[in-house]
């Protein structure tokens, strides 16, 4: 960034500029400001780091890995990581040991963060979307509409989380895909509630009622003047609740409901390992920590994010 | 002008008519709300592709014993008739009963309930009286080192998954060090002595006096119990913190201070007076997601409390208990909720 600044003084007096030309300069500006103020801490930036190193490890897992995630070797099983002293000098590779199947724990680890990311991308798409549907057509729309799809969120707000997610695996089937819906399922409603706080309150705004004395009808108001303004408390909703969302299928996966074996999922492999917790503390208690590093890093940057987007309630 | 006055007394009347009108709505949203949760629990265990029937009568029934106990359970009757002749049964307290157990899933949920309400109720008392000074520590000393450690302390809680966590403590604490019990509430052979009063074994044995029960229970619940306080302390003392905030930046507190108050004044009666009704309110809400049965620690710690009752009885297909617990959960949830909103209108005149 700072080599950017250096070389092109023009780009940054543009973005900071207090009378910006156009509708694009102007977002481009602001993006860029939330940019600087995030940029400014320290944590946020950590978790970004961490992400952005999950997305290239998931990516690069291939070549990253020391071996294959799904070769046994019964022979050198429950292998103690390397820096254990009982463990025979003569074994090679296996640097965070290997699992009771004798496979090698840390590529197991590298190629489940394909499975981590593909799980998170799809709920963070769906869960929010969804949420965002309903909350913006109760709260524009009001009155008996409002009211159905309100009543319909408490009931899923009602329901035990992890038992409703569990109840549609077991409906379903287990497997990724459908874990995915189950969490999409059981995470919507917080959604669909800030999307129809935020409608009431924009709804009744000047500019709404001049939109609408253009001409304009609910799709085009909703979609165009609605939503973007939905978007930025959706988006820092969305980052903090990404830890809950891996938790929740690494609690799937750890119940046999969610990535089925011999797929390298985190809670799966904690899953594998906690029969050998005992003497083989190493099997269960590498995937935990990778699962608690990603959450970890969701939890910074979406504490971060809300400093920057959501200045209105200062509650870090 | 008979008129006006007239209006004038119905509107002098309003306030009893208000509050019974907001008891009524209140409990129209909490009948409607639980109708919807029967309603999706009972079409959930309908399009379970496992067959009722098969888990009782087993593989090697012959054809008539499948027919008669598939009349015998409705099935042959509409989807809709089914869920109206269980909703009459609901109504009057009748669940059906437990395919696993055996015993009717209203006893099964009375016996269960109690044990997560134990673990639910110390679990949240240890994440109350550490949370709520920490929040107040971190809030008074704002951005110091003390601020930092509590903000890492709460990230932590929120980043773990519970279910590592709870493995690893076993083994640490029960398994290397023996310092605590391992699974279950009480050791084998103190089960079923102290008589059930409560159901929640720490008072039962209380009064029945029975030391040695009561501490080897203790021994057992301390571990679970604090890895959910840790849960809720993360959480409390988050809220604790903005709450705090908020009002420490108020004027009435720079008036305070210039007034000559001390500091310990301050914070603790002017500041936190003002949080206490948002805070009852957290409380409640974290309360009531450690009452939803905290399933995994609960399977880990193999406690027999409703978390681990209804996912043992969705895995083996027995819906009535899966349904009946899920109601009572979702009615204990609704309830607390309903509860945290009262609070909050009773003690803040502001929210009226």
């Amino acid at each position: 960034m700072s080599l950017a600044d250096t070389q092109k003084p023009g780009l940054r007096a543009w973005l900071l500029t207090d009378t910006p030309t156009s509708r694009r300069h102007a977002r481009a500006a602001s993006l860029y400001q939330a940019w600087l103020s995030l940029k400014g801490n320290h944590m946020a930036m950590l978790g970004l780091g961490i992400l952005l190193a999950l997305v290239v490890i998931a990516a690069l897992a291939s070549v990253l890995a020391p071996s294959d995630p799904f070769i046994q070797d019964l022979a050198l099983r429950l292998t103690p990581p390397i820096w254990q002293a009982d463990r025979d000098p003569a074994i090679e590779g296996y640097i965070l040991g290997s699992d009771s199947l004798g496979r090698d724990i840390l590529s197991r680890l590298l190629y489940g963060s394909r499975i981590t990311l593909y799980i998170v991308t799809l709920v963070a798409l769906m869960a929010p979307i969804v949420g965002l549907l309903v909350g913006t057509i109760a709260g524009y729309a009001g009155g008996w509409l409002d009211v159905i799809l309100m009543r319909i969120t408490d009931i899923f707000l009602a329901f035990p989380r992890l038992i409703l997610a569990l109840a549609f695996v077991a409906t379903l089937g287990a497997g990724i895909e459908n874990a995915v819906l189950a969490i999409s399922l059981t995470a919507w409603p917080p959604y669909a509630r800030i999307a129809r706080a935020e409608t009431l309150t924009i709804r009744n705004s000047d500019y709404i009622h001049a939109v609408r004395l253009q001409g304009a009808g609910p799709m085009r108001i909703i979609t165009k003047h609605i939503w973007p303004l939905c978007i930025s408390s959706l988006v820092v909703r969305v980052t903090l609740d990404m830890a809950g969302i891996i938790l929740a299928a690494a609690g799937l996966g750890f119940l046999g409901l969610g990535a089925q074996p011999p797929s390298p999922e985190w809670g799966a492999m904690i899953s594998e390992g906690r029969k050998f917790i005992l003497d083989h503390w190493w099997v269960a208690t590498m995937p935990g920590l990778a699962i608690f590093t990603v959450s970890l890093a969701f939890n910074l940057l979406g504490d971060g994010l809300r400093d920057v987007l959501d200045p209105k309630d200062g509650k870090s | 002008m008979a008129m006006a006055e007239q209006s004038r007394k119905g509107r002098r009347r309003s306030p009893l008519f208000g509050i019974a009108k907001k008891t009524s709505s209140t409990l129209l949203t909490v009948a409607v709300t639980m109708l919807g949760l029967l309603f999706v629990t009972f079409f959930i265990g309908r399009v379970m592709p496992v067959d009722p029937v098969l888990s009782i009568v087993g593989e090697r029934a012959t054809q008539e014993q499948y027919m008669d106990v598939y009349l015998e359970l409705g099935l042959d009757k509409p989807l809709f008739t089914q869920f109206f002749i269980y909703l009459g049964d609901v109504v009057q307290g009748d669940f059906g009963k437990s395919l696993r157990t055996g015993f009717p899933v209203w006893d099964d949920v009375t016996r269960v309930f109690p044990a997560t309400m134990e673990l639910a109720t110390l679990g949240t008392l240890i994440g109350v009286f550490i949370g709520v000074p920490l929040g107040v520590i971190a809030a008074v000393k704002r951005g110091t080192w003390i601020d930092q450690v509590a903000r890492v302390i709460a990230l932590i809680g929120y980043s773990m998954p519970i279910f590592w966590l709870a493995i690893l403590a076993l083994m640490i604490f029960y398994g290397k060090l023996g310092w605590v019990s391992g699974p279950g509430r009480v050791d084998i052979f103190f089960e079923d002595i102290v008589p059930s009063v409560t159901g929640m074994i720490l008072i039962d044995s209380i009064i029945a006096r029975d030391w040695t029960i009561f501490w080897n229970a203790v021994s057992h619940i301390i571990l679970p119990a604090s890895l959910l306080g840790y849960y809720s302390l993360a959480y409390i003392s988050r809220m604790t913190r903005s709450f705090m905030l908020e009002q420490l930046s108020a004027e009435y507190i720079t008036t305070a201070r210039v007034k000559g108050m001390s500091e310990w004044a301050v914070v603790w009666k002017h500041a936190f007076g003002n949080i206490k009704v948002p805070l009852v309110t957290v409380i409640a809400l974290s309360y009531a997601g450690l009452l939803e049965g905290s399933v995994l620690t609960e399977i880990i710690f193999s406690w027999p409390g409703i978390g681990k009752y209804i996912t043992i009885s969705l895995l083996s297909a027995d819906m009535n208990a899966v349904m009946g617990g899920t109601v009572v959960v979702g009615l204990v949830f609704v309830l607390l909720n309903i509860f945290a909103e009262l609070l909050y209108k009773f003690f803040d005149p502001r929210a009226k």
